[in-house]
């Protein structure tokens, strides 16, 4: 039996009818056209599939898209306000390096923005942490690492213009 | 799709849910951060004919501490908000420390204690800890609540001493004693990303500079986390001192009864038992001399 689910994707409302057998990721991919979230493993082990609901990060492959009605869900399509300049985090892991085939980006930067949404300025090994579940074939995570210490002290140095501004 | 056909329920209430699980008989499941279920199902492993989540029920998601009652941890309360929570860190940093090293932050955005404890994995990371503080489950059934000690919970890999039509709906630990103190130890191939190979619980209570209760559990090396009571014994009455902590630490390795998977050899699970055990004993005693 289908269920009709209720929830908003960065910010807009989609009203669907979904299998309870179907994850959210399958839903954002398949029915949304979202498909900035990636799908990795499937079993919770790599990150690609990272999306935030309601104000924290979850693995969108073990997230059954019936549990999300009533929800929040933000992806990396609306990472950035506008949809049309980059979000500081994004900015950053382009002027770093922190991208090469982009496979793990959308889920390293979902990550990013929910550690520095809880903790502005962490350290190298905070970042680390805050990475730990995601897995890049590419980068040798140093320049990920390194975008997204660039993209807190930006993100910061914003927070003060707003303040004083 | 890949995972198996289930009818889905989100009830709003404990009594439902209840309810729910009868009414759907053997195959249900109730599911919480569905962070073991759906890797099961996945696998092919589980196929529910039913899945009840209690994510939806307001009073299951509270984590609550007093200094007279201790601490009780609702079934849904994510392990993310139970290892932040002020006063789990300052009361119970043993508990924290095991989330912390858990899977990583998404599986402890949606995992919980609950689950991890109901999943009963020999491995379960928050079990040890647990035990060792004398934690206890409060299980709801259709016929009434019971309270069942964490020390008579499991009973294999994978099974528990909850009856089919039971929710558990809280775990609960009592407050830290005067002079107490703590430690859990975990070993595994790459840091958090991996289940642990070895986990080991210590908890110890001191009369002056002896010990006067010790409890110590070891976790993935026995079908179940597993008291270690001869090791226990070996500690009870003794002071802090490099010679019973290698003798503590011998003794659990002579206890454990590892296998040999995947992850690790049955040889250097119980290699690491005696260096886990010791590193756990020696921090135990420092957290209880502050104490
Ligand atoms: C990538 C990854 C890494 C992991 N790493 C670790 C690790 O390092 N250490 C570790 O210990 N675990 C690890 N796990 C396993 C898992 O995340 C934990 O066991 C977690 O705590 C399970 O909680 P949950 O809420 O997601 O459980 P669920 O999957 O919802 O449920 C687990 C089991 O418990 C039952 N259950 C849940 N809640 C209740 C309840 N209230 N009453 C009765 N039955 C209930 C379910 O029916 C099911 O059988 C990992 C998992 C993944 C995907
Ligand atoms: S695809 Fe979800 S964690 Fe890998
Ligand atoms: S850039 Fe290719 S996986 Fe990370």
């Amino acid at each position: 039996m289908k269920h009709q689910i209720r929830f908003t994707v960065n910010g807009d409302e989609y009203v669907v009818a979904v299998d309870p057998r179907r994850t959210l990721n399958e839903v954002l991919r398949d029915d949304l056209n979202l498909t900035g979230t990636k799908l990795g493993c499937g079993t919770g082990d790599c990150g690609a599939c990272t999306v935030i609901v309601e104000d924290r990060t979850v693995s969108s492959c073990l997230t059954l898209a019936v549990s999300v009605n009533g929800k929040a869900v933000r992806t990396v399509e609306g990472l950035a306000p506008s949809g049309e300049e980059l979000h500081p985090i994004q900015e950053a892991f382009v002027k770093t390096g922190a991208i090469q085939c982009g496979f793990c980006t959308s889920g390293m930067e979902m990550a990013a923005a929910h550690l520095l949404s809880r903790n502005p300025s962490p350290g190298e090994e905070e970042i680390r942490a805050g990475l730990s579940g995601h897995l890049c074939r590419c980068t040798g995570y140093n320049q990920i690492v390194e975008a997204v210490s660039v993209a807190a002290e930006a993100m910061r140095n914003s927070k003060t213009e707003e303040v004083k501004g | 799709m890949r995972l198996p056909k289930f009818a889905y329920f989100a009830p709003r209430t404990v009594e439902e849910a209840l309810n729910l699980l009868a009414d759907h008989g053997e195959g249900a499941r109730v599911m919480a951060g569905g962070t073991d279920v759906m890797v099961k199902m996945i696998h092919g492993l589980l196929k529910p004919t039913a899945i009840i989540s209690l994510l939806e029920i307001e009073e299951l998601r509270g984590i609550h501490f007093d200094a007279k009652d201790g601490l009780t941890i609702g079934a849904t309360a994510p392990l993310a908000d139970t290892a932040s929570h002020p006063d789990i860190v300052k009361y119970y940093p043993a508990l924290v420390h095991a989330i912390r090293s858990m899977a990583n932050v998404e599986v402890r955005n949606m995992g919980t204690v609950a689950g991890n404890i109901c999943n009963a994995a020999p491995s379960a990371d928050t079990a040890p800890p647990l035990m060792v503080m004398n934690g206890e489950v409060n299980l709801a059934s259709l016929k009434g609540q019971r309270r069942l000690s964490l020390n008579e919970f499991f009973r294999g890999p994978g099974v528990t001493n909850m009856i089919h039509g039971e929710i558990l709906t809280s775990i609960h630990v009592p407050p830290p004693l005067p002079k107490s103190g703590v430690s859990y130890q975990r070993i595994s191939a790459r840091c958090g990303v991996d289940i642990a190979a070895v986990g080991v619980g210590v908890g110890i209570v001191l009369a002056g500079e002896a010990c006067k209760d010790a409890k110590i559990v070891l976790g993935a090396v026995a079908p179940v986390p597993m008291r270690a009571l001869e090791t226990e014994e070996l500690v009870q009455g003794r002071e802090r001192a490099q010679e019973l902590l290698g003798q503590a630490g011998d003794r659990a390795a002579q206890e454990a009864r590892p296998i040999s998977d995947m992850r690790a050899s049955a040889s250097w699970r119980r290699k690491m038992t005696a260096v886990l055990t010791r590193r756990a004993l020696d921090e135990a005693f420092e957290r209880a001399s502050r104490r």
